[in-house]
């Protein structure tokens, strides 16, 4: 009874998103106020009836309701109740789900968070977002509901999530990725809405602003753990593959990076409008197209899901009206001329131009090779795949050039600067960076490594050009601690964002060029040293899981004859399904990871082929990109934005009195 | 250009990606093509798994069979196994060919899991593999009475790919050797 009231939530969860495109839109084209008035409230009413229908399914998931099937083919009576909950968007119907509810959540925020909005402006923001609404709940409900039922034929048992999906790091990591994502509709939305109203100003600009910061957080805090999740699961010790489900969500990343800068520029000096606007509906264009190579099995991957032609099918209709429908708008309505504001060349200007120019290439270039299999064999040219060489190939120089313009950017002026400016302001940076990156190479026993002073050499401009424009901002302060207290979150953000960019940078060139791996045979009691580190390997052992047995094999680490750690990495069998999965363990640390994984048994005599890792700097990677999202979201909580919304407050109440009054 | 014609620029772009996405929809990208299809099996001499007798091509042609490769390494292999099995158990002929893989590792695999082959060709240099054009385990090549490929499936054979691609192959190959 309960999946059939899901599913009843999910159904009138569509129709009020059909509600919600319409009636505001004809509202805001009619000048009926009460049309327009009614989108916030019927953006509650789906989160409520989306809430509901998750619930219900997470429900049926916690209740081992085999009678569902995607429980039957996702879950296991044996599964833990934290994976059974995880399970719930562990496969492609529960993820579409979650997809539903976490739009209905930006939308709900949407309706709620912004009195300040005209509400001209909120209808058609919030009708936009409940068109897209439409599509996922009628892509759910026609070709993949959750709720569907095996009667009869209900089985004993589930046959268990896919053990590489019973992790921590994947209970939280869909969510997080799913909030960058569709977040990514709000930004969409605002573009969708201006277009409409013909409106393209600075309003719009800081309106759609922190939003988009928000939803580019949590798109890298996805991404990041996404990447952490491969790197211990997976058991190869690798942490990005340049496989097609992760450039589907690193695209929108590249794009919304663009976006974030470009809109600075057009809140700030009301540039590069229509560019903005474009960008706005790529990164979401881009989220789309990640869900429709994920899911419609065009593309080979290591981790999509379950595929099925007819879906695909679905979502390319879907990507066809949105992102056709929206570049047809932009085509008739975006400002053709471009904008009067003038701005040098020597400007900060034109530093997020390059930003945007490079990090657009990018998109493009991993856009490219991502699809390059498909336009391949579309065009009859044969079988290619397209792997990492390509991508590091075109990647790693594109962030390079841009690393020496994001060091002057914090430094330099809107509209006009000068080179000498820049050459004063600059030098003692420049100098401390050559320094370091002559010098801290030298801290690592072996050969100077050319790629890692390189690496050093452009970190440490971007972060020793942030402490010098710091280091301007806080001298007029009667004191440091009240200069540093002056200067506004917004500042914040962007300088703990650009120094995780720094950090990440660090940690991904470090722990390529020094990693070490040894794969070898080892025996019960045999011992191998890597980077000065012993690991002894004890013995193995059979231990019992919940719902797997494994072989446990035990290992002390010791450097300079002192025990460091013990590491006890497992092969494990999960009783559903059969299937082995290696569990890698891992000790971490700030400069260094540890990695043992075990591979299959070789020969009679207990031995095993082990994989030991040396990883230097790589928790760097994950750290920056930390950073790099904890700064989109302290640029939110900047004071700018509370301002407008009490001062907004206030002028709503003067709109009710007057409106009493009349 | 006129300025309000750059702005189309977007548009067709994103239709001739989506023409291109459509076209996708109907091509499947684990299809492998065979340069081998209708020709005969690749000639061979390697041992057996199970005893480490000579084997060759002569060995193990003379009815259709299926010719597996797979290897303890390959994850997806052990996904496959229980359904190569389930078809062994039901009469079709599953010669395995154990690729780039450890004699004593494959033979516990085979004790472990059960063996549904009917002799395992051992390619520790993966040689049969090169001459069969071997993308990555686990490949089947659906190979005739007379040793000619009829087809090869790349990745793992479960009751879908049996049932609507291989098993109306596996018939036909059938019928042709009861009526010569």
């Amino acid at each position: 009874m309960i999946p059939e009231f899901g599913h009843f939530a999910l159904i009138l969860a569509l129709c009020l998103s059909v509600l919600l495109c319409t009636v505001p839109l004809w509202g805001a084209w009619r000048g009926n106020a009460t049309a327009m008035a009614l989108a916030p409230n019927l953006a509650i009413g789906i989160l409520v009836f989306s809430a509901i229908s998750f619930a219900c399914l997470t429900w049926a998931f916690l209740q081992d309701d085999f009678s569902v099937q995607v429980v039957a083919n996702n879950s296991n009576s044996l599964l833990p109740w934290y994976y059974k909950f995880s399970a719930v968007w562990g496969n492609h119907e529960g993820s579409l789900l979650l997809w539903i509810l976490i739009l209905a959540l930006w939308t709900c925020a949407v309706a709620v968070f912004s009195p300040q909005l005209p509400l001209l402006m909120l209808s058609r923001v919030l009708a936009v977002m409940g068109f897209v609404g439409v599509g996922f709940m009628a892509f759910s409900l026609f070709t993949s509901n959750p709720f569907a039922r095996l009667l009869p034929g209900t089985p004993m048992d589930g046959q268990d999530l896919n053990p590489l999906l019973q992790d921590f790091g994947l209970i939280i990591h869909p969510p997080l990725l799913y909030m960058g994502y569709v977040g990514f509709s709000v930004a969409f939305a605002f573009a969708i809405a201006a277009l409409l109203g013909g409106r393209l100003d600075a309003a719009w600009a800081r309106w759609s602003r922190p939003w988009t910061n928000v939803a580019w957080a949590f798109l890298t805090l996805g991404i990041m753990l996404g990447s952490w999740w491969a790197y211990y699961e997976l058991g190869w010790g690798g942490w990005w593959f340049w496989d097609p489900v992760e450039n589907a969500s690193f695209m929108p990343w590249l794009a919304g990076t663009a976006l974030i800068h470009s809109l600075a520029a057009t809140e700030k000096r009301g540039l590069f409008k229509s560019w903005t606007v474009l960008l706005a509906i790529f990164a979401f264009s881009l989220s789309l197209l990640g869900t429709f190579l994920v899911r419609s099995g065009v593309l080979t991957s290591v981790h999509a899901f379950a595929t099925d032609p007819a879906r695909g099918l679905f979502i390319l209709v879907f990507l066809g009206i949105v992102v056709g429908g929206s570049l047809i708008l932009y085509a008739l309505r975006a400002p053709a001329v471009s904008s009067r504001v003038g701005f040098a060349w020597l400007s900060r200007e034109t530093l997020l131009l390059v930003n945007n120019v490079v990090f657009l290439v990018a998109t493009l270039t991993v856009l490219f090779g991502t699809l390059f299999p498909l336009l391949m064999d579309a065009l009859g040219q044969g079988k290619y795949s397209v792997g990492p060489p390509y991508f590091n190939a075109v990647f790693v120089p594109l962030m390079a050039l841009l690393m020496p313009f994001m060091g002057i950017g914090p430094v330099s002026r809107w509209k006009q600067d000068s080179a000498s400016r820049w050459r004063a302001e600059l030098l003692v940076p420049a100098i401390a960076t050559v320094v370091c990156a002559l010098t801290l190479p030298l801290l690592h026993d072996g050969d100077y490594n050319l790629w890692v002073a390189l690496a050093i050499l452009l970190a440490g401009w971007v972060v020793f050009g942030m402490l010098r424009d710091l280091a301007n901002r806080v001298r007029n302060a009667s004191s440091l601690g009240t200069g540093l207290r002056r200067l506004a979150l917004s500042y914040w953000g962007m300088f703990v964002a650009h120094i995780g960019f720094a950090v990440t940078v660090i940690g991904v060139v470090v722990t390529s060029q020094f990693n070490i791996e040894h794969d070898l045979k080892m025996s019960p009691g045999a011992s191998d040293t890597i980077a000065g580190y012993e690991f002894r390997f004890l013995d193995v052992r059979g231990v019992q899981g919940p719902n797997y047995v494994a072989d446990e094999a035990r290992f002390i680490v010791y450097r300079d004859g002192r025990e460091v750690v013990r590491l006890a990495p497992q092969k494990r069998r999960y009783l559903a399904s059969g299937d082995v999965m290696t569990e890698a363990a891992i000790d971490d640390g700030f400069f260094r990871d540890l990695f043992v994984a075990m591979g299959e048994p070789v020969g009679t005599d207990g031995a095993w082929a082990i994989r030991l890792h040396y990883k230097p700097f790589v928790r760097w990677m994950w750290g920056g990109s930390v950073l790099m999202a904890l700064g989109g979201f302290m640029t939110v909580a900047d004071k700018r934005y509370r301002r407008q919304r009490s001062v907004a407050r206030d002028t709503l109440r003067q709109g009710e009195v007057r409106g009493a009054q009349a | 250009m006129a300025p309000r014609l750059k702005l189309f620029l977007p548009l067709i772009l994103f239709l001739v990606l989506a023409a291109f996405l459509f076209r996708g929809l109907s091509l499947d990208p684990m299809a492998m093509p065979s340069a081998l299809i209708d020709q005969p099996l690749p000639d061979f001499q390697l041992t057996a798994l199970a005893d480490d007798r000579p084997l060759s091509r002569a060995d193990v042609i003379g009815e259709p069979a299926l010719f597996n490769v797979w290897a303890t390494w390959c994850i997806s292999c052990r996904v496959e196994h229980p359904y190569l099995q389930q078809l062994a158990d039901s009469g079709v002929p599953i010669y395995g060919i154990n690729y780039k893989d450890e004699d004593t590792a494959a033979r516990r695999w085979l004790r472990d899991l059960g063996d549904p082959y009917r002799a395992n060709i051992v390619d520790r240099e993966g040689t049969l593999g090169v001459d069969l054009g071997v993308y990555g385990a686990p490949e089947t090549y659906l190979v005739d009475a007379d040793g000619v490929i009829r087809y090869r499936h790349v990745g793992v054979i479960d009751e879908r790919v049996w049932r609507d691609t291989l098993e109306p192959l596996w018939r036909e190959v059938l019928a042709l050797e009861t009526t010569p």
